[in-house]
Formats: structure tokens, sequence, C-alpha cells
């Protein structure tokens, strides 16, 4: 099964990976719907779609913690793009506290960009996708997710719940024909990443793309490690003993 | 609720009808008073959302259903107001379900006047539909043991109706569709019974003349009438089936008859062959086609079935009226389509040959139905009621996955029907359409129409199945 994305919206479109599906969806014709905070970005990226002469792509200003203004966003792009038919949740912030720093506003806000904006925002799209019986949610999870990590703390787990929900999420809708995918990314080459010091294994963003939406159309709900590599490593760390995975720099 | 818009905050809930063939994406509130429905009312006027009512969800389509509006989940208002057990008379919130009336007055000698195949309804819903029993023939349909109702209004109004107090007004709410306001309580009037007990009679019917002939023979001294017709058969047989004909007893007939009013007494049976009840529509699903259900059918008609030396058996009352909750979620037999119901109402006048006709329509078309039932009805004064001086066929079909020929067919027997002279019920309905409705119901549309926009001027009340037929 291969599926074609014909109009999507991708949350978190302005800069990393998001921007990157942002680009190879249009580039396969589809009509996407930008969606971040800075909108220089978010213009710069639409009018390069638009200059390619393949696909479109509109952009809406939007800040995933605003909850409240998604129905309205969602109904209005739905309209303006003529239809949705995958949803792509991309927005994350990231944050590595210092050795010994302890800070509630930073974890929590990456609680709130990283999880609970991509529940406000699949929660809409997947009841409408259970309604129709067809449709695509896809959300960027991490390896980051797998354990708690002392380095990102409150990073690994807004993603260690994201794949949860997107497990639940997939396991509500899977019966009605919806297809969830999770995909998680290892050390993918953007600017999220750039000031970490040790990136093994890392992949530039066009080819996290590729990959990422090759698992997206094959339908039947996957959830991938980025590139499957990662799913060596990600069994190690989850066997790992804490004892062991404490000392180590990660 | 005011400080909480119903598009940010609503819950969304994906509905379907309870023939799990149509389903609509919603915004969902549960209100457990009357003053918190009448906000939710004011809020959704407020934010443009049209408000449909949603009850236990038991209509065949989409009579519920909103597509992008609010659906207003009646279940939280559901207390049993009063009950006086000497006249039989109850009064319950519009969220109580048929099965939680008779629970609460069986064991006093006191059963629900009219019940449908299902006891799972809730009141509002069912005085909505203004639904029918199998001894419609006998007693009409629900209306007309509903005393007295209140209506909570767009506006927000508290009205209360009756025959005596504004009957107009009492006699379009029922049957009403829930488009002129919400039913928030019911008081009706129930129907002694000395027994928890009936005494049955099926009765082969080897055409559908006989089956007629049946039902005109057996009426005068009959309780309850209904009659199950074998969809497959053809030819000289077209329409054969089987009739249950049952009789409510008297003390006289069953002294013991107070002690089978206990509730432990009309408990559907747990398990049916050695099968657990709830996973028996899995052991069904394998006959839910037309080589399945032709044998099954055939078997059905020929196995007689356990009666005594009389040719009778006795029965609960709630096994003999609850056919349909004998096996749980049976509807998913028919797999992930679904299906439809087509009930044809048709004047006895023409009713013998409209049926023979629609049998033989969905025979040449290769379109048959899984499940046909027949029953007798009576007119009735309700402005959109279906209520006629007639019989119904009463037809479901398996939605296949390539639906064209079914949907033809059904047009043909919405068409049948109208030629015919007959009505529709919208409680089973998916596929009418508006010209057929509004051609059936004619003035009285024209009228009830007229009431609506004098009560609801903005249109706050609608569903889909509204949209569908025209009426708002």
């Amino acid at each position: 099964m291969s599926l074609a994305f014909r109009h999507a919206i991708v949350v978190g479109a302005s800069s990393g990976i998001g921007a990157e599906i942002a680009r190879q969806l249009a580039a396969d014709g589809c009509a996407v719907a930008l969606l971040g905070r800075r909108a220089e970005e978010l213009e710069r990226i639409r009018a390069e779609i638009a200059g390619r002469g393949r696909g479109s792509a509109i952009a809406a200003v939007h800040d995933v913690t605003r909850y409240d203004t998604v129905p309205a966003l969602l109904d209005r792009l739905i309209k303006e793009l003529g239809g949705l038919d995958l949803l792509v949740y991309a927005a994350g912030i990231m944050h590595k506290p210092a050795e010994s720093e302890y800070d509630f506003a930073r974890d929590r806000a990456e609680i709130e960009v990283n999880l609970l904006g991509a529940i406000a925002w699949t929660t809409p799209v997947a009841a409408m996708f259970e309604a129709r019986r067809t449709g695509t949610i896809l959300g960027l999870s991490s390896i980051a997710g797998e354990r708690g990590r002392r380095t990102f703390p409150a990073y690994s787990t807004s993603k260690a719940g994201l794949t949860t929900w997107l497990e639940a999420l997939r396991n509500r809708v899977a019966r009605h024909g919806v297809n969830v995918v999770t995909v998680k990314p290892g050390f993918v080459d953007t600017a999220m990443t750039a000031s970490l010091e040790q990136k093994p294994m890392v992949i530039p963003v066009q080819k996290a793309a590729s990959l990422i939406l090759a698992a997206a159309r094959r339908g039947g709900s996957p959830s991938a490690f980025i590139p499957w590599t990662w799913w060596l490593v990600a069994m190690m760390l989850r066997h790992m003993p804490s004892r062991i995975f404490r000392r180590l720099d990660i | 609720m005011e400080s909480s818009p119903l598009r940010t905050h609503a819950a969304w809930r994906v509905l379907d009808g309870f023939g799990g063939s149509v389903r609509s994406l919603s915004r969902s509130v549960s209100p457990a008073t009357v003053d918190e429905m009448a906000a939710v009312f004011a809020a959704a006027r407020a934010e443009g959302l049209k408000v449909s009512f949603r009850g236990a969800g038991r209509s065949y389509g989409d009579a519920s259903l909103n597509t992008g509006g609010l659906a207003v989940d009646g279940r939280a208002m559901r207390r049993i107001l009063s009950f006086d057990r000497e006249h039989g008379v109850i009064e319950a919130e519009g969220g109580a379900s048929i099965a939680e009336v008779w629970r609460h007055t069986l064991p006093q000698g006191w059963w629900p006047a009219v019940v449908p195949g299902t006891m799972f309804p809730t009141l509002a819903g069912s005085v909505s539909m203004n639904i029918h029993g199998k001894n419609c023939f006998k007693v009409g349909p629900l209306g007309d043991h509903v005393l007295e109702l209140d209506l909570l209004t767009a506006a927000g109004e508290r009205l209360t109706l009756s025959r005596e107090r504004d009957a107009e007004l009492f006699r379009s709410v029922i049957a009403g569709l829930g488009l002129l306001g919400a039913v928030t309580r019911v008081k009706m009037q129930l129907k002694h019974v000395d027994s928890g007990r009936m005494r049955v009679r099926p009765l082969v019917a080897k055409s559908l003349a006989h089956m007629f002939d049946t039902f005109v023979e057996r009426i005068p001294d009959s309780d309850y009438l209904v009659g199950w017709v074998d969809c497959f058969a053809t030819g000289p047989v077209l329409g054969r089936g089987l009739v249950h004909q049952a009789h409510q007893l008297s003390i006289a007939e069953d002294p013991k008859g107070a002690e089978t009013l206990a509730l432990a007494k009309q408990d559907l049976p747990g398990s049916i062959m050695g099968v657990p009840k709830s996973l028996l529509w899995m052991f069904m699903k394998p006959f839910a086609n037309d080589t399945g259900t032709r044998w099954v059918n055939s078997v059905k008609y020929a196995l007689p079935e356990q009666v005594g030396k009389d040719g009778t058996y006795l029965d609960s009352h709630a096994g003999f009226a609850f056919l349909l909750d004998y096996v749980p979620n049976w509807r998913l037999m028919y797999g992930d389509a679904g299906f439809i119901q087509v009930q044809l109402f048709v004047p006895d006048a023409n009713a013998r040959e409209a049926f023979a006709e629609a049998l033989r329509l969905c025979q040449r078309r290769g379109v048959i139905s899984y499940l046909g039932v027949f029953k007798r009805h009576r007119p009735d004064d309700y402005l959109l009621s279906h209520g006629l001086d007639g019989w119904s066929l009463a037809l479901d079909f398996k939605v296949p996955h390539e639906p064209k020929r079914l949907w033809d067919t059904a047009a043909d027997l919405t068409r049948l029907v109208l030629e015919a002279g007959g009505t529709y019920y919208p409680a089973k309905d998916q596929v009418v359409d508006a010209d057929s409705f509004g051609r059936a119901f004619g003035d009285r549309l024209v009228r009830f129409r007229d009431l609506k926009r004098r009560l609801d001027p903005d249109g706050l009340f609608a569903n889909d199945q509204a949209r569908r037929l025209g009426i708002v």
C-alpha cells in the first residue's frame, strides 16, 4: 500500500524536519498548510514552494500552546486546502538544562509544545478521520522518549508521552481505517541539534524527512525509527539497567 | 458552561446511527439539569451551532446526527420522578430509558403500554419518534399514552403540554423529531398486568396473503401480533413467514402470575445454545450473506418451535417484546458498512399489492432483506407521525462495500410507498429524499414548519435527517 497525500497540515513547519516534510509533500503535488510561530520563516518556505510550481502552500502563524484556537484554525485550513488527509505534528522544542539546574517554567514549555500541543491538534483530527474512516496522523516523537534521560529530562518525558499518546490514538482509530504513524528519529542535522556536541549516526534533514514520509505512506499505522538502525540502539537502551544508564552522558 | 465556549471546549464525538452505516462528527455536551440545558441552548445560539438531541442512539439512520453542530446528549437527565402505583402513572426525565421505566414498575404490576423491539431508547427519543410496538393495531403509538410532557424551547421557555394544555403543540412535539425543543419530562399511563408472562402462539404463514389473512383473523383476540417474513421465498410462497400472537394473562389464567412480575423472571437468557450472548454476533456474522441467510431462514421457517399441546408457550413480557436485545451488538454481524432498515408503511387498501411488489422488486435487483418484520397499525393525530390505517413491512439490508445497487433499490422502495399512498417513519429512515417526504406529509409538513418557525425562529434545532428530509 502506498498512500498519496493530497491535502496536509504540517504543524511546526517553520524550520527543521517539519519544514522539510512540507517541502517534500509539496514536491509530490500536495497542498500543504504550513503552521509555525515565525511568520517570516513560514513565508520564506511558502514562497519557495510556490516558486517551484509543484504543489501549493498556505501559511498560518500559530502558537501550539494556544489550544483554544485549534478548532477554528483547523476548520479554516481545511476549507482553504479543500480537504485534509494528512496531519503532521512536528512542533517541538528542546532544552538541555545545566547540571544541577531545575527549571519548571522551561520544562512546562516543553511539555506544552511537544505533548499538549500534539494532543490539542490530533484530537479533533482523529475524531474527524474516524467519522470519515480515512486519514493519516503523523507524529514526530524521538528516540529520546525511550528512556528518562538525565541530560534532557523534560524533552524525553514529553516524547515518551507523545509516543504513548500516539499509540493510544492508533489503538483507538485503527479499527476505523485511520492511519496513525509514530516516527522516532535519532539525530538529525537541524537547528535544534546544532548546539549538541555529540551527534552519533546523524543524518541530513532531507534524508530524515523522506524516510519519515515513506513510513507514513506505507500505511498500516507503523511506529518507525528513523533510520531503522536506531531500533537496535533503542533495544539496548531499553534493556540497560538504570544503574548503568544513569552513568552515561546521554 | 457559559465561561467555556462550546466550539473550543465541548468534546468531539463521532456519532453513528444504530444501523452503523452513517456517522458524523459533532460536538457533544451532556447537561444534567433543565437549567444547564437552557444554558447550552443559549451558548449554542451565540456561537452559531445547530443543536440536535441524542438519547440512546437507537434511531437506525441519521436522526440524532448533527454534522458540525452540537449533539446534546440527554442521558444525564434520566431520573424517575414519581410513580403512582395505584393508577399506573409514571413521570420521568426525558433521558430515562424504556428499560429504566419497566424495571421500576413491573414488580408493582405495571408495564409500558407501548414498547419497541428494544428496551434501550430514551423516553424523549421515543416520544419524539412516536414509537410503536407489536400492539400498535390495538393501543396505537406511544403518544396515545403520554399524559403530559415538558418542553424546553429554543428561547429557554419551559412549557407543560398535554391534550388539555396547548393540544396542538402537544400533538406536534410527539413525533416532532426533537425539532421543537427538548422533551425534558414525560408523564405517561402504563397498563396493568396481572402476570409477568404472556401466552404466545406461533403460527405459520405460507405466503404473504396468508400472513395478512392470519393477522386479520387473529387481531380480535390478540394483545400483540408480529410477523417475520422470509424475504428469500419466491413464487407461490412469496412472503412466507411466521406470526407470533401473544395474549396477556389474567389472574384467572395464571394464578401464580404475581410471582413472575419479579425482575429476575424477566431477564433475557444469558446464553443461547451454549454461546454467551455477548459473543453470539460473531457466530452470526458468517451467515450475514445471501447464502447464509437463505439457509437460516429456511431452517427457521421449517423448524417447529417448542410448544405445548395447545400449540402455545409462555414467555415473559421482556422476552417477547425485546427481540432486538437478545443478542447484544448483533448489528456488528453486518460488518463495517453496517445495515439500513427500510420500513414501508402502506394503507390497508394497497398494502397486499405493495408489499408483494416490494419483495419481488428486491429479488429482481438481487438486494434481499435479511430480516423482514410485518405489523398492523392504526391512524393517530400527531402532526408528523407515521401512524396510518394500514400495515408496515420493515426490511433490514446489509450495506455492501459497493452500495449503489442498495441505494437504487431503497429509492425504488421509497417511490413505491409514495405511489401506494403510504408514509415514512424517521426513526428507521436513512434513505428517503426531501421531495418524497414532502409529498407524503403534504400539508402536515407545512403546518409543522410554521409551528417550528414560531417556536424556534432562529432554527436552532436541526439534525442531519431533518436537513435531508427538507424539514428544516
